[in-house]
């Protein structure tokens, strides 16, 4: 495959959304969609698979639970119970009451930041990355296709003209 | 796909001939332009305030606790007041950004940013009063789970205050994540709009490389969907948590199960009131007043008006449940609290926070920008007041007649709190000269369906240019 891309602006995201669909459907392959805030649908209409982000913060507050909860098991019954107004560490179960806000809290702590973690990786995000943005109008009010160039180049961008774009880039990739 | 359909009846939220590229220059003006002298002004005022409280802090940790007007019998009073009452200002902005997000409530959008870092900065100030008030705040550390070769023992987990500390840790830090998560995209639009190539260099830094890919913006929405998720039952918990430090002693007076939710409904409506304190002043300042409308406004009256009901039937609540419970003890401690020496602080508490969001009943005056502005104040002065009532008078007259006394603040209490007040205007005055203080990217998402401009359109029949998709797709 050439490493020649095409780049096709949009100014609007409903002309966008047609565009998506024109193009899928003259079988272009879409390589990546740059928005300046997210578009609803879009996703599906470039075929994205959905994203298992929230599995992973459902899996990470399990761990949180569990940590909260062998951690107090270790601090308040094994290493050094006491009995406090009468009311002996025997045993974690009987004592649970009182853990139950800790236990909440750190639930929560681990599904949330480790998600957020799990998402700047997966999404490359992190201080010092340099942005990828092939245009900065892509952050303001346009919106950027970018499609692999296959078969007759002049052609292609015949076909982009006519799907309302208001710029359209032969860019050579490296 | 979506046809951007809304009732007509609904009022639009951004007003004026609005379109992308203007919502862009009208977030990125105030951070782009200069400053003006009157935010000079009130930045000085703020930065002096910040420093008298630093200089009472160190006043505070030189010479010890004994500086504070704390006694024997009332061990508690301003430093928790206000540590309450810094909290529970946070909450809203957590209300505004997670709450309303799973309401769908498109209104947020114009005003979550704002509010987030008003939680932000509030939770700032809070955590700083239970700190100092430690003496050595150096063994700060001592209150996290760490072997007890420190000490004797190790932290103990039966403590409302040590779930207090998970409480507001977590509180803190997931509030910031989510701030900085949805800044990203802001962010982003002002690095790729900076001129010099310091800004453009600290923007990148700050942006995180964010680039809006459709897959960045898929798991950005999801992820900002279970933050919200997330967020929602840690506010309701991290306030429950702060009313455990009362309720789960055995001082008539704060030993009721009520205090949970009535100090959340305490919190929500002293935070709503401080955002419209910030807001009403931001909007004008920054030229924000398409964004942040008046019907912006008027709605977060509405939710003042309603918490504060709530909070008003909090305190009959309390009376009634102390003259029914039988208990003596508790029916003097409510007695005492409203007819004693305090009687004048009982008395602006109920005059601030129960009578004064009534008149938002009245639609005139709750579209009122300074009767808005007014109460925001006035019930900012009541939640002080609610806090200070409930500590200082349940305290103050205890078992052993003995020992009742009164509790006179010093000036190292007042210069802590003024302190406070002005750090976290510091914080506030250069977050709104350098930070997106509208999460744009949201604002532009909702443009189609809730802005004049495409209202108007849908109205003529979407016969013109930005709506012809409407047609190809229902």
């Amino acid at each position: 495959m050439s490493n020649k891309v095409i780049h096709v602006l949009y100014n609007d995201d409903d002309i966008l959304m047609d565009a998506v669909r024109q193009t899928r459907a003259a079988h272009h392959h879409i390589e990546e969609i740059y928005t300046p805030f997210p578009v609803h649908g879009l996703d599906k209409a470039m075929g994205l698979a959905p994203t298992r982000i929230a599995i992973t913060s459902f899996l990470y507050g399990l761990v949180g639970l569990s940590v909260a909860t062998a951690m107090m098991n270790y601090i308040m019954i094994q290493d050094w119970p006491q009995d406090i107004g009468g009311k002996p560490s025997f045993s974690y179960i009987q004592n649970m009451p009182a853990f139950v806000p800790v236990m909440f809290e750190m639930t929560v702590f681990f599904a949330a930041h480790l998600m957020v973690i799990t998402f700047y990786m997966r999404s490359k995000l992190w201080p010092f990355k340099e942005a990828e943005n092939p245009d900065v109008r892509t952050t303001d009010d346009h919106f950027l296709m970018e499609v692999a160039v296959h078969g007759d180049e002049d052609q292609m961008v015949a076909f982009f003209e006519k799907t309302g774009a208001v710029e359209v880039k032969v860019i050579d990739k490296h | 796909m979506s046809s951007h359909y809304e009732a007509p009846i609904r009022k639009p939220l951004i007003i004026g001939d609005k379109n992308y590229h203007d919502v862009t220059v009208d977030v990125a003006r105030p951070v782009e332009g200069r400053a003006n002298k009157q935010w000079w002004i009130a930045f000085s005022i703020a930065l002096a305030a910040f420093l008298w409280g630093i200089a009472c802090v160190a006043y505070t940790v030189g010479t010890g606790i004994g500086t504070w007007g704390s006694n024997k019998t009332v061990g508690w009073a301003w430093d928790i007041t206000n540590f309450v009452w810094w909290v529970g200002i946070g909450h809203a902005g957590t209300l505004i950004s997670a709450v309303l997000l799973l309401f769908r409530q498109k209104w947020r959008m114009a005003i979550n940013r704002s509010a987030e870092a008003m939680t932000i900065f509030s939770v700032i100030q809070a955590a700083m009063f239970p700190v100092f008030h430690m003496g050595r705040p150096w063994l700060a550390y001592w209150v996290m789970p760490i072997p007890n070769q420190f000490g004797s023992l190790w932290v103990n987990f039966n403590s409302p205050l040590l779930w207090d500390v998970f409480a507001i840790s977590t509180y803190l830090s997931v509030s910031l994540v989510f701030w900085w998560t949805g800044l990203l995209p802001d962010f982003a639009m002002l690095r790729d709009r900076a001129i010099t190539p310091f800004t453009k260099r600290v923007y990148s830094i700050l942006s995180f490389g964010w680039s809006g890919r459709a897959k960045d913006w898929q798991r950005f929405e999801e992820v900002s969907l279970v933050l919200a998720g997330l967020a929602t039952p840690l506010v309701l918990s991290v306030h429950t948590i702060v009313s455990f430090d009362f309720a789960t002693s055995v001082i008539p007076g704060w030993h009721t199960t009520i205090l949970p939710p009535y100090f959340v409904a305490g919190a929500i409506f002293s935070g709503f009131a401080m955002v419209n304190t910030l807001l009403i002043i931001m909007r004008k300042v920054s030229n924000l007043e398409a964004y942040i409308t008046v019907q912006h406004i008027e709605l977060m009256n509405i939710v003042i008006m309603i918490t504060g009901s709530i909070v008003g039937i909090a305190y009959i609540t309390e009376l009634f449940v102390a003259w029914y419970s039988g208990v003596e003890y508790e029916q003097y401690a409510f007695l005492n609290r409203a007819t004693g020496p305090y009687w004048w602080a009982y008395a602006l508490m109920m005059t601030c926070n129960v009578i004064s969001p009534q008149v938002m009943w009245f639609k005139k005056i709750r579209t009122s920008i300074f009767v808005s502005f007014v109460i925001s104040i006035v019930v900012n002065i009541g939640m002080w007041f609610e806090r200070f009532v409930i500590i200082v008078t349940s305290l103050h007259r205890d078992y052993l007649p003995s020992s009742w006394t009164m509790f006179q603040p010093t000036f190292v209490d007042a210069g802590f709190f003024i302190g406070t007040i002005g750090f976290f205007f510091v914080l506030f005055l250069l977050y709104s000269r350098s930070f997106p203080v509208i999460a744009q990217a949201e604002v532009k998402s909702i443009m189609k369906t809730s802005s004049e401009t495409y209202k108007k359109l849908r109205e003529q029949g979407g016969h013109d240019n930005h709506s012809h998709s409407e047609q190809n797709h229902h």
